[in-house]
Order: structure tokens, then sequence, then C-alpha cells
């Protein structure tokens, strides 16, 4: 358990947010190294790690997890030396006044100000992303542009920490997916031959994953996220909380991006009722994961995302409990392993009717 | 018209991503007319008639089983339920419509109603819930992540036909027919009866891939101008198959539209020019698999489409039978 949170701590605090995730390769792979088999970083930066199975199964299942996080971009400078800037991924703009971020390779600290609204009628609007800048302390526009040229990734300044049967930190989405991947690819082979797939520009269009499920073409595919929770007090409504805390791993049954075989999702309930594992549905219909693209390429590929419950994702600080990063794990490595005996052979239990092509 | 093959058809469970029951159906229908069938990776099951030339080429016909639907993302105290969509759901067009879920073996009908607002203004999913007759959350049957479609049986109206899933039930039972009607092809014909196109024509795209096809056609609805104050259109109900020029997701190529225009005047059917300003079908997809097909799609006109009650018209539906047999009796 130890080393899933050393390894979160580490993931959370590596700068990366899409189209810029080196900084959470170099984390990753001494993490790696003596448990895989094979690395290979492809021509978007995905990192693809092979680990060998026993050789018992012929199936190939790949496990995805994203390694960017949502962050602004610098796009021009103002002339008092503060950085216009702009979100890269899904950002509430009304987040972000007063914050604290990391600029740039060398996470030079700098400020969310407000471009002069506040005073007149500003106030009481929440202001939008284009009305703000970043402040690093510079005198004036002289330097700056070398310093922090336009293209320069931003990340929100927040540090892990663990708090009793919880974790804060930043880009637990996806880090907490990255992490239990990295656990799950250190430990004993499968009976299988399994692909770790650390994808890239997943909150900008799943991109990434589109990429690595082409060229990987696996059986399955199963998506490790960090999804949101929204459990907190809502005064008399009767909503959905998308996924609660301490509830277990949340499961998707469909969301904006695909729907899980129903066959592929009895076989993980299965399991994690047999084994004694928390799990909870996901309120269907939010959201959208690597699964949106693993599941449609090529000839189609069954996919399922199991998610550790998150709240204020997309935002400087999200929230965990270190019980659902365990039940995502628990329920990853379990139903992973049992498809080796399992196999819910896509939409055909009966098998092929008078097959065509071989696949 | 086998008018109790497209009511089995339209009548038949089967949302974007459970399509298990109207695929069963659909084998049994097909099999004793196809050389080979088979169910790909993500459900679609792919019939083959194959040529009886030397060297065939590849043809897709593709209807969608899929029909649009909801599915349960919460469960109040109250035991009423929130929904949202399987594919293309509008608010509007379900309030006071009955809604059935398949839970396991059990069939479950429900109410779906509105929220009331004041002032009243255009309702969202979020506005809708469904009454299945609890009377809290412990009594009610239904739970998160179960699915359902409407209600909307086949009725028949002299020559319309009205029902709900005429979108694209009623382009599987053209294929239906076709594959029974079929002698011979020159071309090896793949009737693909695809699933999910409602939420992003999914299985369009993952089985024309794997079947690596020369030419696609599908077979789907279109909308009509017809309607009072409709959206100028230059389609209507009565007036034939509609061939596709162009529509929100693809602009036919012309060696498929003019073949199945060609097709139509052999036959002596009447046919119309289509323009569909909003939605589009499973050739989009196709036509962009690994190096691109040369794809079009043969409408039936339909009105109400996405309703509980779609209509279309008998006589539209025959001669798009005639219209796609003559176009495979040509190499294409």
């Amino acid at each position: 358990m130890s080393d899933l949170i050393n390894h979160l701590e580490a993931l959370s605090n590596a700068p990366g947010i899409s189209g810029a995730e080196i900084e959470v390769r170099k984390t990753l792979r001494p993490l790696l190294t003596d448990h895989v088999d094979a690395m290979r970083v492809d021509a978007m930066g995905n990192l693809i790690a092979h680990k060998a199975g026993t050789g018992a199964s012929p199936l190939r299942v790949m496990i995805t997890a994203h390694m960017d996080e949502v962050g602004l971009m610098v796009i021009g400078h103002n002339s008092d030396g503060t950085l216009k800037v702009h979100s890269v991924g899904g950002i509430s703009d009304r987040l972000l006044p007063g914050l604290t971020v990391l600029v740039g390779k060398k996470s030079l600290p700098g400020v969310i100000g407000l471009q002069a609204i506040h005073r007149a009628s500003g106030l009481a609007r929440a202001p939008r992303i284009s009305q703000l800048a970043v402040d690093i302390g510079a005198k004036s526009k002289d330097g700056v542009e070398g310093v922090a040229p336009v293209g320069t990734p931003i990340v929100f300044a927040t540090r892990f920490r663990r708090v009793g049967q919880s974790c804060i930190g930043k880009a637990f989405d996806d880090r907490a997916g990255c992490a239990i991947l990295t656990e799950l690819l250190r430990g004993d082979p499968y009976p299988f031959d399994v692909i770790g797939a650390f994808t890239v520009q997943e909150e900008v269009g799943l991109r990434g994953a589109a990429v690595a499920a082409y060229a990987e073409n696996p059986d399955f595919g199963i998506t490790l996220e960090g999804t949101l929770a929204d459990d907190m007090p809502k005064e008399d409504e009767d909503v959905s909380p998308t996924t609660a805390l301490g509830k277990g791993t949340a499961i998707s049954v469909m969301d904006r991006s695909y729907i899980t075989p129903p066959r592929l999702l009895r076989h993980f309930v299965r399991v994690a009722d047999e084994a004694g594992i928390a799990y909870q549905f996901k309120q269907p219909g939010i959201g959208g994961t690597d699964s949106g693209a693993v599941h449609r390429a090529r000839a189609g590929i069954p996919a399922i995302t199991l998610a550790v419950p998150c709240r204020y994702i997309h935002g400087p600080a999200s929230l965990l409990r270190v019980s659902d990063l365990a039940a995502t794990r628990d329920l990853a490595d379990a139903g992973i392993r049992r498809l080796a005996t399992e196999a819910p052979r896509s939409a055909v239990q009966r098998g092929r009717i008078r097959g065509l092509d071989a696949r | 018209m086998d008018l109790k093959l497209l009511d089995t058809l339209t009548q038949t469970f089967g949302p974007s991503g459970y399509e298990d029951a109207i695929r069963d159906v659909l084998l049994e229908a097909v099999e004793p007319h196809a050389d080979e069938v088979r169910v790909d990776t993500l459900g679609s099951l792919i019939a083959l008639r194959k040529g009886a030339g030397e060297v065939p080429k590849k043809v897709i016909l593709a209807a969608h089983m899929d029909e649009i639907g909801v599915i349960a993302t919460h469960v109040e105290e109250s035991g009423f339920v929130r929904f949202t969509s399987l594919g293309g759901v509008r608010a509007l067009s379900h309030v006071g419509q009955r809604v059935v879920f398949h839970i396991g073996s059990d069939v479950c009908t429900g109410v779906i109603y509105l929220e009331r607002m004041d002032p009243p203004k255009l309702p969202g999913l979020r506005n809708l819930y469904v009454d299945v007759g609890a009377t809290s959350r412990d009594d009610c049957p239904v739970h998160v992540g179960d699915t359902g479609v409407f209600v909307g049986p086949l009725a028949q109206q002299g020559t319309r036909l009205v029902s709900k899933a005429m979108d694209d039930r009623v382009g599987c039972y053209i294929l239906v027919e076709i594959l029974r009607r079929l002698e011979s092809s020159p071309n090896d014909v793949y009737f693909a009866f695809t699933t999910q196109e409602e939420v992003g024509l999914v299985g369009a795209r993952t089985s024309a891939f794997r079947i690596d096809p020369d030419l696609a056609v599908s077979i789907d609805v279109t909308a009509t101008g017809d309607m009072p104050k409709s959206l100028p259109m230059d389609v209507s109900l009565g007036k034939g198959p509609a061939v596709k020029v162009k529509d929100s997701g693809m602009i036919a190529h012309p060696l498929v539209r003019d073949g199945l225009v060609a097709a139509a005047e052999e036959v002596g059917s009447p046919y119309q020019m289509e323009i569909l300003v909003g939605g589009t079908t499973d050739a989009a997809a196709m036509q962009l698999t690994r190096s691109g097909v040369p794809s079009g799609c043969l409408s039936v006109p339909c009105r109400y489409v996405h309703s509980t009650a779609e209509m279309v018209d008998a006589a539209d539906v025959e001669h798009a039978v005639d219209v796609l047999l003559a176009f495979l009796s040509k190499p294409v």
C-alpha cells in the first residue's frame, strides 16, 4: 500500500499538461525498468510498456492510464511582464484567480492575478480566462518572452499530502490511474502478455489512446482513471453524486465516449462480488475516458473504465480516499487476471457462426 | 410487404450498446440465406453472400440494429428514476410517453414526465423523470445502469406505416428482404447490421475496418420536408427512396450516388435526391475506413424521426429493395 501512495505522490507532483508529459515519463521509467520486458515511446509521446505473461493464455490485454493533466499554456505577453494564458483541457475559469502556479521546465513560481477588472463592475462576476494573467514577478515585458515563450506549459503549484485516510494533491485525474498501473506492472506476471499504455493528450480528445490502441490492437482494453466525485452536501436536492468517496472503485457503464459491453461489465462485477471488493457504478453519461478511443480502434476492442473517485478534479487540488485507490487496484488486478479463464468473447458468447475471415 | 417481420424488428428491444435481442432476431432471419455469418467484436452482425464473379469486389450494405433509448442514472429516495439518453433523445418528444426497461429477464414499464417549470421553458432531459410506480428507492425495480426503450407499436394507415424504431429497423428489414430475394451478384455483398450507430457510428466504423470494402452503402431513414411549416427539404413521403447527395457527416461519392440513380431508373422506381442538413449515417464512418472507401446512402423518407411514432411509406420501402437489388446486379 505504501508503495502505491509513494508512486502517487511522485506522479502527482510531476508537471505534465497535455502535450508536455516528459516529466511524467521520466518519473515512470525507473519504476518500471526492472519489471517489464520492453518499453518504447511512440510518435505522440505515449509510454508503452510490455510485460510478458506466463504463456498460459494467448490473450493480449492493454491497460491504459493517461499521463497528462489539465493546466494552462502561455499564449502571449502583456506589456507589464505578466503572461497571457489559456487552458489546456477543461478548467472552469472561476477556479483560477489567486492560484499559485509553476511555469515551464524550471517550474518558475507564479500567481494568477486579475487584469484590472476588480474595481468597477466586475466584482460580482467571475472573470473569463482572457481577463486573467500569470504574474511571475517580472517588472516589464523585457526578457519575459525568453523566459516563458508562447507555448510554455503551466501547472498548479499543489504539493501532494497524505491526510489520514485521504490524499490531497493535483492531477489525481489521472496520476491515480498511472500509480495503479505502475503497481500492476511491478507485480507478478499475468497469464497473458500485458501492455501498459501511459497515454498522452487524453484531456484534449483521447488522442494518445487512439494511437496506442491502433498500434497494439489488444483483445481487451482496461482504462484506469481518476473520476468526478460530487458527493458533497447539496441542501435539498436528491441528485446523483456521480461517484462517492469511500464506496469503492467506480465502474463505468456508459459515458459520453463509449458504452461498456454488457458481458465485460458483468465479468468485472462478478469478480468484485466474489472477491469482496467495494465498487459502485459511475453515473451513466458523465465525462469521457481513454476507453472511448480504445473501443473504436481498428475492428473494435471491448473496453471498460475503472476509476478512483476524486473530489474537485480539474482544479488545483483533488481529494481521494486511500481505500478507493486500493479497491481500484484490487479489482483491476483480479478482473484482468480472470480474463484468462473467463474472457467474455465480446458479443459472441456462442462463438463464431460458420466463421468468416479469421482474426 | 412482410409486415410480420417489420413488426418483430421494430418491436424487439435493442438500444445502443445492448443489441443482443435484436441481433438474435436478425440472425435467425438471415442465416438461411447467407453463405457465412459472423458477429464481430463490438456486436455487429455480418452476413456474407459471396459473389459470382472471378475476382469479386467487396460491397457493404449497412443498416444499424440499435435504436435510441434511455439509461437510468439515479433513483431518487421517492422512487422516481432519472435518466440520460442512449443516442439522440429530445426531451420534448418523450414527455408523457411510455418507456420499457429490460432488467435481466424482467420488463418494467414507466411513464416519462416533466418537472413543473415556472415560468415554462424548453425542457432538457434533466427536467424529466420516469415513474415506474415505485414508492421508494428500496422498492424500485430499476437501478442505475438499467436500459430502456420507448413504447410505440407498429400501426398501418393506408400505405403509411408508423412505429418506434423505424430508424433503423426499416433499414434492417430492407437488408433482410434483399438477402432473401438476391439470387446472384458479381460482388461479395456484406450485409452489416451494425451496433451503436446512434452514439457515434461505432459498429460501422469497426466492422468496415475488418471487411475493408471496395464500396459501402448505408440504408437509413432520412427526414422529409412535407409537414406543416417544416424545414425546407425536397424529400417527401411516398415519392420514392431518397438517394443521398450530402448530409452533415458525408458527401456521397458520385459513383455511388449516380449508381443508385441509374439503378432506380433501370427498374422504373421513383426516387428523390436528398440533402439532409441535420444528421448523418453509418456511411460517414465507412467512408473514412483505412485509406478511404467510396460511400453513399439510400434513404427511406421518414417523418418524426427520433419520436415514438416514426412514419414511412410502404411503397418507398419496397422500391428501396428493388433499387438496391438492381444496384448489386452490376459489378461495382
